[in-house]
């Protein structure tokens, strides 16, 4: 049996390393799958939670992140898309219309 | 002595492939790295005894979201320049955030190995699990206790389709009026 601080710990990394990310990178698609990274560690989070405990809640707060993570993913890219048309690029160093 | 040894192996793979994601200047590269990612992930909730959770990660996460991903990044079609635009316009920013995301790291892991995590015990133990299976539990419970936020995920969803549509539509219906 593998303690479950093993899992607590890979789930904080890959946090940091999407946070991380999130912050060094300029391409909106890529800040977009640094989001699904963030998501996947919090969903590893649950389900170590949900086998420590011995209760199926961890693992039904997993499905309904996968179905709030795929709501976010249609319309987020739909949202890049619409951007690319707009302005030509997906740099978000460019995109500063809202930019006081 | 098995099951931590293939823990090890795919945990170093999720960490690879996770830091290839950040540090890939190719989008298309980092977004097969991030679908090793979530297949390595999936391996890890069998071993946590959550198979179904494992499957629907292969299914919906490595399957229909990174079709996505992918097909969005062939759409937009960027060209070299565009992929990566290399000058900073925050000084430091990418060395402090990689100073902030090692602390992030430290304090996480600090945290979860001093933290004596307790709490009430569910009646649902693997061998009992097993006794009833995995995705039949899933299920019933979705069914039963959870049937309120289920209904409240198709309409989310249903939104989400809606809204999709909507934006990603947008410059074909302007044209339709011209």
């Amino acid at each position: 049996m593998i303690p479950l601080t093993w899992y607590l710990i890979l789930s904080g990394i890959l946090f940091s390393i999407g946070a991380v990310g999130v912050l060094i990178r300029r391409n909106a698609i890529v800040i977009f799958m640094c989001i699904e990274l963030m998501l996947n560690s919090v969903n590893l989070a649950f389900v170590t939670f949900s086998r420590q405990l011995d209760s199926m809640d961890g693992q039904i707060f997993v499905f309904f992140i996968m179905t709030v993570a795929a709501a976010e993913a249609a319309v987020g890219l739909a949202i890049i898309i619409a951007v690319y048309r707009n302005k030509a690029t997906v740099n978000v160093d460019d995109i500063n219309l809202m930019k006081w | 002595m098995l099951e931590a040894l293939l823990f090890l192996i795919m945990s170093s793979i999720t960490i690879v492939c996770a830091l290839c994601v950040v540090f890939q200047k190719n989008p298309i590269y980092s977004a097969i790295f991030l679908i090793q990612t979530m297949v390595s992930l999936a391996v890890l909730y069998i071993l946590l005894h959550a198979q179904f959770i494992a499957a629907i990660q292969v299914m919906v996460y490595a399957g229909a979201i990174m079709v996505l991903f992918i097909f969005v990044i062939m759409l937009l079609n960027l060209s070299k320049a565009d992929v990566e635009g290399e000058r900073d316009n925050l000084l430091f920013q990418k060395s402090s955030a990689i100073i902030l995301g090692l602390i992030l790291v430290v304090m996480i892991g600090v945290v979860s190995v001093k933290t004596i995590f307790q709490g009430v015990k569910g009646e649902y133990t693997p061998e009992s699990i097993s006794h009833i299976g995995n995705t039949q539990l899933i299920g019933k419970l979705l069914f039963t206790k959870f049937v309120f936020p289920f209904e409240i995920a198709s309409i989310l969803l249903f939104a989400a389709i809606i809204g999709a549509i909507v934006l990603a539509k947008k410059k074909i219906i302007e044209d339709e009026k011209v």
